[in-house]
């Protein structure tokens, strides 16, 4: 059973068992435009939370991606480094970033549902 | 009478219009053309040097082994070559070059003319200094001039541009606070602000602060005044402001800082709008750097070099770096080295190699003794005009996002007039290059959407602005009328369409490369 | 005034258009306090062209102009012979009056020769790629330590004692900031032992070759020292004519070369503008400073070139942007992509050999004179002197004979007593046989 939530810095965070999945929205990917580069984190890096732990440019912008939780990343994805268009193409799935472990769980309790995120877009 | 039976017509057939695929790729006048490195032969030189035998070499055994790889070219064939690229850019001197917070004026030929006098341009920066005094004297006056017409008491002359400049004029600031032995670590810089601002304060070892803007286009006057604390290092403002606004309560901001014991580093990049009518120093600036390449037109030529000395104020002039310019009562005197200050002399260090640029530094003085004092003021003031009535002649079709006020030397528009036409800022640009002209700058001031920035400069005849302002009006109107397709597919009539971008920066293709040859099949 | 097109009665209906009562009411947000009148400035006014022409030929006239007298300064700027189809060329309209290519449709031509101008500066170096060009030298040189320290995470600089003090000290003021700058100290003539130095907490090393006495140095067991400890070397040219007879520092394990360019299409102009040579390895381009043209298609398949990786750069990532710089040395680069293209790599080599043959024979008879040694035993088309007397009275005793003798290394390091009789004398291809007749001459005359 997974679970998903997001940031207001517009990251979602897939949550299974200990471990969650990180990457950018939709929403996010869209206003980037054709994204050009992506830096992923070292496995075994240790990622405060709202830490950079990525950075994703397109031709007009660069920005950090942060971690919305605390952990250790576990497993970043190299696919999207060698091939950026992958975050474009599908930002909530095959386009996701990086892997950590889940270090306080109470660190998801702030981060919003799916629902209230769609709400706080349509407010941007 | 006698006949020409020669055949050749006298008018022009009555054909249909065509789009014509030419044989060899050309169109006319515009010509593709390849590569240096795919032009040449082995062998061939466009200069003539006399074959030296090397008897002994004194190499020390480093000796290049492999060849460089350079194509072999005739001078005829390396003008050409040249001639041909020249004709698929755009220019000041071709047409009106709108290009807000860049200020593409007129760049005279004189100024050139005399930079290249053998006495400036072939002389040598390290040659005994009682050789070059004509030099040290046209630096000098240059000096004369830019402080006075800024009303500062001293000026740096070597940084190199505009962003040298301002890196010149932080690092005098940390060593004003070194000497007081404050370690400040914040600049406050607008959220407005040209990128060079934050990324100098960086570079210069500060923190950024960013201080909002408020509605109508100026920085929010009280929060920066909010943020002012003894950990400020510096204000850092541009004015006038990158939305082309003077900031009415500029002189309150400068004592604000100075009260807190802080400096004021005003960004000059649109000094132009004020020359000759404003002096900085009376409004409390610090250290202004002074783009000659812009307001003294020395010219941009495709993006340098540049020249950005910087003027300063008492409180910081001891901390200006090495080289200094002095006249020790006999002669003009370069101090190059901190055994020989003068007295009060602390700089801060050295910003490049030498004394500046010096090929600039004719051109601006070049260009000020021809202006005079009456004609900088009268360009400054021509320059506001022509923005003015640009901004009065577009505001009912192009929408401004600053009301009704008068701006200074550029007129700033938003991309609100575009709303649901589909086209967007950047499509509107590219279609001005279809009906000749240079776009604006567009997308900045990131603090406005879909930004357009114009600056007509004051060297544009009243017939050329109107000429613009209607083709202007006719493109703003296209556009409301969801023309789409003249704006989406733009430009059609230039050397190239629409340009891959996201192309060049997932691959980057940054040289040449020969070719590798398919291998012979066995 | 000639540069201003407006008339009194263009002026008057544009203001009437605006709305504006007069022409102050448009600077109605400048303090009344702050607008001063044209007898606030003691300057004069408006001149016609001839006025001024001849104001500043008379300045021009007071200075020892290189090409009327026999002529060997170098210390980091040549005097080298650039074809009239240089400046020509560079003064074309379109080149001269352009802005950077930021529409590129219509700034083919400036971002084609930028894109020629990377390769070449990729070539001769023996990188893999080079950006536009930055300010000068110096500059760049600044600019490749801080980059280093990017790159390796590391704080230290180690500058060998034989780069050029501007250059030195144009680190110094940068790279301070952001970690510490040792410099060996200055052996003439010599390598010094710069391995030793190197630690773990050495983000780089600064080399140059041919050094400031015109010392060729061995780059390669640097290189390999510097590896071996995790740090990068940085090599600095200051001649880039030497690149046509000495094995590049890419081919030697430099992983930034830092060069001034100015010897090849952009005169001495009493020290700028130049135009900086930057090349890397491509595993570092997104730590590179400064413009790239890349090149790319147009919507019609055409190939074309376009600014690129800008994410790098001020505009787009502002105080956390690789450096602040927002321009390159545009003209400057020009002039050297177009002198580089008509000397091609027959008559560039061919430039280089005649440098170096000029220098060594003039070397041979110098050093022949009575006290007179030649302290660099290697060297392209610079070399250092050791004189029987401090080198500055000579060289303004040869001044007043007008020969330009060379630079005293007192000039570069002023407080050193040990370089106080050295003197850097260069000859390029610009010395004539008879140059250096009246040069021996005239300095047993005065030594």
């Amino acid at each position: 059973m997974s679970e998903t939530r997001y940031t207001d810095q517009h990251e979602w965070v897939r949550i299974e068992g200990d471990e969650a999945t990180v990457g950018i929205t939709k929403y996010a990917a869209e206003q980037l435009g054709d994204v050009v580069f992506v830096e992923v984190p070292e496995p075994g890096r240790r990622l405060g939370k709202g830490g950079e732990a990525a950075v994703v440019e397109s031709v007009k912008a660069a920005s950090e991606v942060y971690a919305p939780i605390a952990g250790e990343v576990t497993a970043a994805n190299t696919a999207i480094a060698e091939e950026p268009a992958k975050v474009n193409l599908d930002p909530e799935g095959e386009g996701w970033f990086f892997q950590l472990t889940i270090a306080d769980k109470s660190d998801l309790e702030k981060l919003m549902t799916r629902e209230q995120y769609d709400e706080f877009v349509k407010g941007l | 009478m006698p006949m020409n039976a020669q055949g050749r017509p006298s008018a022009a057939a009555a054909v249909e219009r065509v789009d014509l695929a030419t044989i060899s790729g050309d169109r006319g006048l515009d010509h593709e053309e390849p590569l240096i490195f795919e032009l040449g032969r082995e062998g061939v030189t466009g200069v003539d040097i006399p074959e030296v035998q090397l008897s002994a070499a004194r190499l020390d055994g480093q000796r290049r082994c492999a060849p460089i790889g350079l194509p072999g070219l005739s001078e005829p064939e390396v003008v050409r070559h040249y001639v041909r690229l020249s004709r698929m850019n755009y220019a000041i001197d071709a047409g009106l070059y709108p290009l807000g917070s860049c200020t593409m004026k007129h760049n005279p030929r004189l100024n050139e003319k005399m930079a290249r006098l053998s006495g400036f341009g072939d002389i040598h920066p390290l040659q005994p200094q009682q050789t070059v005094q004509g030099a040290l004297a046209l630096i000098s006056e240059l000096m004369r001039w830019l402080t006075t017409l800024t009303g500062m008491p001293a000026v740096a002359m070597s940084p190199k541009a505009g962003a040298h400049g301002e890196l010149c004029g932080l690092l005098t600031i940390r060593a004003a606070l070194d000497a007081r032995g404050e370690n400040r670590t914040r600049i406050l810089v607008p959220s407005s602000a040209h990128g060079t601002n934050p990324a100098t304060a960086a570079l210069a070892g500060f923190t950024v602060d960013e201080v909002p803007a408020t509605d109508d286009g100026h920085v929010d006057a009280d929060a920066l005044e909010a943020k002012l604390d003894a950990d400020v290092a510096a204000i850092m403002l541009t004015n006038p402001n990158t939305c082309g606004l003077f900031e009415p309560r500029i002189k309150e901001l400068a004592d604000a800082a100075h009260k807190i014991g802080g400096y004021f580093y005003c960004d000059g990049a649109n000094f132009n709008a004020i020359a000759g009518r404003v002096r900085p120093g009376d409004l409390g600036v610090d250290a202004m750097h002074i783009n000659l390449h812009k307001t003294f037109s020395t010219p941009h030529g495709g993006g340098g070099p540049g020249a950005g000395p910087v003027v300063l104020s008492a409180a910081l002039a001891a901390y200006a770096p090495l080289p200094l310019l002095m006249h020790d009562g006999e002669r003009l005197r370069l101090v190059e080295e901190r055994g020989a200050l003068p007295a009060g002399a602390k700089p801060f260090g050295r910003m490049c190699a030498f004394h500046g640029q010096m090929g600039m530094f004719v051109g601006a003085i070049s260009y000020m003794l021809s202006h005079g004092a009456d004609g900088i003021r009268q360009a400054s003031e021509d320059a506001v005009l022509s923005a003015n009535y640009i901004l009065a002649s577009l505001k009912d079709v192009v929408s401004a996002p600053f009301g009704d006020g008068p701006c200074m030397h550029e007129a700033l528009f938003d991309d609100s007039f575009l709303q649901g036409s589909g086209v967007t800022t950047l499509d509107f640009a590219k279609a001005m290059i279809d009906e000749g002209y240079h776009p604006m700058t567009m997308y900045f001031p990131l603090v406005v959407h879909g930004a357009m920035l114009i600056e007509p400069t004051e060297s544009e005849s009243k017939e050329s602005l109107d000429r613009f302002i209607h083709v202007m009006r006719g493109l703003a109107e296209e556009a409301k009328a969801a023309k789409r397709e003249r704006f989406e597919g733009a430009p059609y009539y230039a050397p190239r369409r629409r340009l891959d971008e996201t192309l060049a920066a997932r691959k980057p293709v940054l040289r040449w490369r020969r070719r590798e040859l398919p291998q012979a099949a066995e | 005034m000639r540069y201003l097109p407006l008339t009194p009665d263009d002026r008057a209906s544009m203001l009437a258009k605006t709305g504006a009562r007069d022409i102050d009411a448009l600077f109605r947000d400048v303090p009344k306090s702050a607008v001063v009148a044209r007898s606030a400035f003691d300057l004069p006014d408006t001149q016609g062209e001839l006025a001024v022409e001849r104001t500043l030929s008379c300045m021009a006239s007071r200075n020892m102009a290189g090409g009327s007298v026999p002529f060997f300064c170098g210390a980091g700027a040549y005097k080298h012979h650039v074809p009239a189809a240089v400046d020509h060329l560079i003064q074309r309209s379109e080149f001269l009056t352009s802005y950077t290519p930021y529409q590129p449709e219509i700034a083919q031509g400036t971002l084609q020769y930028l894109f020629e101008f990377q390769t070449q500066v990729a070539l001769l170096t023996g990188m893999e790629v080079a950006n536009a060009s930055l300010y000068d030298g110096s500059t760049a040189t600044a600019e490749a330590v801080l980059m280093a320290q990017r790159l390796t995470r590391r704080p230290k600089a180690i500058l060998s004692g034989g780069l050029h003090p501007h250059y030195a000290e144009t680190v110094e003021t940068l790279a301070a900031l952001s970690g510490g700058v040792v410099r060996a100290p200055t052996a003439p003539g010599k390598a010094e032992d710069i391995a030793s130095l190197i630690d773990r907490q050495t983000a780089c090393v600064v080399v140059q070759s041919p050094d400031a006495f015109g010392l060729i140095r061995d780059l390669k067991p640097i290189a390999e020292a510097a590896h071996a400890k995790g740090a990068l070397l940085i090599a600095v040219v200051t001649e880039v004519v030497s690149l046509g007879l000495i094995e590049p520092p890419g081919h030697q394990g430099a992983d930034i070369v830092a060069a001034e360019g100015q010897s090849i299409g952009v005169g001495l102009n009493f020290g700028g503008p130049y135009v900086g040579l930057f090349a890397t390895r491509e595993k570092f381009i997104r730590q590179m400073p400064g413009r790239l043209s890349g090149e790319t298609v147009d919507a019609n398949g055409k190939r074309g070139f376009v600014l690129t990786l800008s994410t790098r750069e001020q505009h787009i990532r502002r105080e956390k942007a690789t450096s602040n710089i927002c321009t390159n040395s545009g003209l400057c680069c020009l002039a050297f992509t177009i002198h580089l293209s008509l000397l091609g790599e027959e008559g560039f080599v061919r430039l280089a050999r005649a440098n170096h043959g000029r220098a060594c024979a003039l070397a041979d008879r110098l050093s022949r004179m009575k006290d007179v040694e030649l302290v660099t035993p290697s060297f392209f088309n610079e070399f250092t002197l050791r004189l029987p007397k401090p080198a500055a009275s000579v060289v303004d005793a040869l001044a007043d004979r007008h020969i330009l003798a060379g630079v005293p290394a007192a000039r570069l390091w002023p407080g050193d007593r040990d370089v106080r009789d050295l003197l850097i004398v260069a000859a390029t291809e610009t010395v004539s046989d008879e140059d250096c007749d009246v040069f021996v001459k005239a300095l047993a005359e005065v030594l």
